[in-house]
C-alpha cells in the first residue's frame, strides 16, 4: 500500500510537470491569436485623439514589438501577475476574476453535485428497468435534457417559478442566497442530468451483464447492494466525461449568466474578446485551461482508486 | 431415387445490409428518419410556396399572435380605417364591414382630394378602394375597400414579419449549416485520425498531442476568434466551425485504425506492396465508417446547438437572414408578452434535434454487434 501511494505522488508529480508544456503552448496560442485580430482595446465608436491614444498604447506598453509584450506578459504571468483589464478600468484581471470565480464555482458546483445525484439514481433505476415505463421516461428525459438549449429551458423557468408562480427570484445574485440559486443551477444541470443518466445507464446495463455481479445476483443479494457494486465499474465513463465537463461548470456559463444577471467568470470571455481586453481574455484562457489539466489529473487518479486494474507504476 | 438434394440457397448479407436491416426494424429510428427528410423538404421548398417573402415587413401587423384564421381580425378593421382617414383628413360617418370589404363613408369640410385614398392601397390591411359615392360636391365620399385577407399561421414577429416562412427559412440555414461544419470536421477528423492511427508511432504520438493541446484551449475562444476573423460571413464561420469539431472524429478514427490495421487482410496488402496512401485509402477508411457515421449523426445536432448558441450571444447569423437560434433567441427576448415568437422555433429546434439523436442512436444499435 505504501508504495502504491509513492508511485501515485510521483504520478501525480509528473503529470503537474508535463502540464506546463501544454499551458505554454495554449498561452502562447491564444496570445498571438487575440493579437493578430483586427482592432484593439481603445477602438471606440468615436476615435480617440491621436495623441490619446499614443498616450494610452504607451502606457499599456501595446507599441512595443509584439515578441516583446508576449515575453513580458509571460515573465509577469509566471509571477502571477496577469495584468490590468483594458476595458474594465481601474480594475486588474486578477481582481475581476477574484471576484467572479465564487460566483461561477458555487452555480457550477452545485449543477455538477445534483447532475451526478440525480443522473445516477436516474441512469441506475433505468438499467434495473430496462426496457420497461420507467426506462422509457428516463429515457424520453435524457433526450428532452440533452436536446433543448439551455437558453429555451432558462426563459421558461423565469416565466414559470418567477412570474406565474412567484416562488423565486427571476435573477440577480443577492449575494448567494439559496432563493437566488435554484433556478440557474436547475437550468445549467438539466442538460449534465440526461448526459449522465443516459451513460450510467448504458455503462450500468453492461456492469449487470457482467460475470462477478451475476455472482451476486445468485447468492440473492439484495438490490441495493447489488446496484452498488455494479455503480463502480459503470461510473468509469461518467468519470472520464465529467472531468472536462466540471471544468466547463465550474468556469461559468456564458448563458446562465447573461439570463440570470449573474455576476460570473463565464461573461468575461465573451466580453473580453469583443472588447479585445487582451489581458481579461488571456486571463480567462488560462484560467479555463488550468481547470481542464486539473480535472483531467482528477479524473486519471479516481480511475485509479476506481478500477483495480488500471496501474500508473511507469 | 434422386441423389441431388436441393442445398438451401444461402444469400450473404454484406455489414451494410444487415446494418440497414436491423434499422429498419427499429420504429423510433425510422419514424425519426422520415421526420427528418419531411423537415428537409419543408426547409427546401416550404418557402417558395409560402405566401409571405421572410424579409417582408407589414407594419401593421407587428407581433400578431399565430392564428389558423386569417388576418384582419374584424377589430382590428376599424382602427386601421381611423388611422387612414386621420391621414385624409376626414371624419368616419359610419363604416361597416360587408363580406369582404369595408364600407366607409367620410366627410370633410373641404373637399377631399381622391389621391389620398391610395393609402387604402398601401394598408396592409386593403387591397385598394373604390368609390362608390359622391355627395355634397366632394366632402362625403362612400368608399368601399376590400379587404386584403393574410394568414399568420405562426403569427408575425417584432418587425411584423411571418414566422411561419423564418421558420422553415431558418431551418435552411440551421440544417445547411450542421451539415457543412458536419462534413468539414468529417473530411478533416477521418484523414488525421487514419493517418495518425496507421503511421504509429512517433508521429502518431506528436499528432495527438497536437489534439491533447487543442481539447485544452477554450472552445467558445476559438469560435468567438474566428467571428472576429471572419466577421459575420457564417458560411466561412461554419468551414471553421467544422475545422474545430474534427478532434473528436479524429480520436475514434484512430481508435478504430489502430485495432484495423493489424487485421490480416491489411497485412497482405502491406506484403503485396500497396502503399500507405493506398491501403488508408482502400482498407482503412471504409472499414472505420461505422462508428464514424454513428458520430456524424450526432455531431449534426451538437453543430445546430452551437450555431443557436453563437445567435444567442448575438455572433451568428445575422439579419434579415435568420436561424433557429436567432428566432429561438428573439423569443427568449420576448416570453412574456409574444410566447409563440419562442414556441414555433424551438419546437422545430427541439423536434428535429429529437429526430437526429433518436436515428442516431438507431444507427449505433444497428452497426454495433456487440449489443445484438
Amino acid at each position: 500500500m505504501a508504495h502504491w501511494r509513492t508511485a501515485m505522488l510521483s504520478y501525480i508529480l509528473r503529470r503537474l510537470i508535463s502540464a506546463l508544456p501544454t499551458l505554454f503552448v495554449v498561452v502562447t496560442l491564444s496570445f498571438f491569436l487575440i493579437r493578430l485580430a483586427p482592432g484593439g482595446p481603445f477602438d471606440l465608436e468615436q476615435p480617440l485623439e491621436a495623441k490619446v491614444m499614443e498616450n494610452l498604447n504607451r502606457i499599456y506598453k501595446l507599441d512595443r514589438p509584439l515578441i516583446e509584450q508576449y515575453w513580458l506578459y509571460l515573465s509577469h504571468l509566471a509571477t502571477g501577475d496577469f495584468g490590468p483589464s483594458f476595458y474594465a478600468r481601474d480594475f486588474t484581471v486578477a481582481e475581476l476574476l477574484s471576484r467572479g470565480l465564487p460566483v461561477s464555482i458555487t452555480i457550477g458546483g452545485l449543477a455538477l453535485l445534483l447532475a451526478l445525484a440525480i443522473g445516477i439514481v436516474l441512469g441506475t433505476i433505468a438499467a434495473f428497468r430496462q426496457n420497461h415505463a420507467a426506462d422509457y421516461s428516463v429515457m424520453v428525459f435524457a433526450t428532452f435534457g440533452i436536446t433543448i438549449p439551455t437558453f429555451v429551458v432558462a426563459p421558461v423557468l423565469q416565466i414559470v417559478f418567477g412570474l406565474m408562480l412567484a416562488w423565486l427570484p427571476v435573477g440577480g445574485w443577492n449575494n448567494g442566497h439559496v432563493r437566488n440559486l435554484v433556478l440557474p443551477v436547475v437550468a445549467l444541470a438539466l442538460p449534465q442530468i440526461a448526459v449522465v443518466a443516459r451513460m450510467i445507464r448504458a455503462s450500468m446495463i453492461e456492469a449487470l451483464r457482467s460475470n462477478h455481479i451475476r455472482t451476486l445476483r445468485s447468492q440473492g443479494l439484495p438490490r441495493s447492494t447489488i446496484a452498488l457494486h455494479a455503480l463502480r465499474g459503470a461510473m468509469l465513463p461518467v468519470v472520464s466525461y465529467m472531468g472536462p465537463a466540471a471544468a466547463a461548470l465550474l468556469t461559468g456559463s456564458v448563458v446562465i449568466e447573461t439570463i440570470f444577471g449573474l455576476p460570473g467568470v463565464g461573461r468575461y470571455f465573451v466580453e473580453g474578446a469583443l472588447n479585445r481586453d487582451y489581458t481579461l481574455v488571456m486571463g480567462t484562457v488560462v484560467m479555463v485551461a488550468v481547470f481542464v489539466l486539473i480535472f483531467n489529473l482528477i479524473v486519471d487518479i479516481l480511475y485509479a482508486l476506481l478500477d483495480p486494474r488500471v496501474r500508473y507504476d511507469t | 431415387m434422386s441423389g441431388a438434394i436441393a442445398a438451401p440457397v444461402t444469400v450473404s448479407r454484406s455489414l451494410w445490409a444487415d446494418a440497414r436491416m436491423r434499422l429498419f426494424r427499429n420504429k423510433a429510428a425510422v419514424t425519426s428518419l422520415f421526420f427528418l427528410i419531411f423537415m428537409g423538404l419543408l426547409a427546401i421548398f416550404g418557402p417558395m410556396f409560402s405566401p409571405h417573402q421572410y424579409e417582408r415587413v407589414y407594419t401593421e401587423y407587428v407581433r400578431v399572435p399565430a392564428s389558423l384564421s386569417a388576418y384582419p381580425k374584424p377589430d382590428q378593421v376599424a382602427p386601421a380605417v381611423e388611422r387612414i382617414a386621420a391621414r385624409i383628413r376626414a371624419q368616419i360617418e359610419r363604416q361597416e364591414i360587408i363580406g369582404g370589404s369595408v364600407r366607409v363613408t367620410l366627410v370633410s369640410p373641404r373637399a377631399i382630394d381622391e389621391r389620398n385614398l391610395a393609402f387604402f392601397g398601401r394598408s396592409d390591411l386593403f387591397q385598394g378602394s373604390n368609390v362608390i359615392e359622391r355627395a355634397d360636391e366632394g366632402r362625403k365620399l362612400v368608399i368601399d375597400a376590400p379587404i386584403r385577407w393574410r394568414t399568420f399561421l405562426f403569427g408575425t414577429d417584432g418587425n411584423g414579419r411571418d414566422l411561419f416562412t423564418r421558420t422553415l427559412i431558418a431551418g435552411r440555414v440551421s440544417l445547411a449549416i450542421g451539415l457543412l461544419a458536419t462534413g468539414v470536421a468529417l473530411l478533416i477528423g477521418v484523414i488525421y485520425g487514419a493517418t495518425a492511427g496507421y503511421l504509429g508511432g512517433r508521429i502518431d504520438t506528436v499528432m495527438m498531442r497536437v489534439v491533447d493541446i487543442l481539447y485544452a484551449l477554450p472552445f467558445i475562444f476559438f469560435v468567438i476568434m474566428l467571428v472576429v476573423f471572419f466577421g459575420r460571413n457564417f458560411i466561412l464561420m461554419f468551414l471553421a466551425v467544422g475545422a474545430i469539431e474534427w478532434l473528436d472524429m479524429a480520436r475514434i478514427v484512430r481508435g478504430q485504425t489502430l485495432s484495423i490495421k493489424r487485421q490480416e487482410y491489411v497485412q497482405a496488402a502491406e506484403a503485396l506492396g500497396v502503399t500507405s496512401g493506398g491501403i488508408l485509402k482502400r482498407h482503412i477508411i471504409p472499414n472505420t465508417l461505422g462508428p464514424v457515421v454513428v458520430y456524424m449523426t450526432l455531431l449534426v445536432p451538437k453543430v445546430i446547438l452551437l450555431e443557436s448558441f453563437l445567435s444567442f450571444l448575438g455572433l451568428g447569423v445575422q439579419e434579415p437572414m435568420t436561424s433557429w437560434g436567432v428566432l429561438i433567441a428573439d423569443g427568449a427576448r420576448n416570453i412574456q408578452n409574444a410566447e409563440w415568437l419562442l414556441f414555433f422555433p424551438a419546437l422545430f429546434l427541439v423536434s428535429t434535434l429529437f429526430a437526429l439523436n433518436f436515428f442516431g442512436d438507431g444507427l449505433r444499435d444497428a452497426l454495433d454487434p456487440k449489443d445484438r
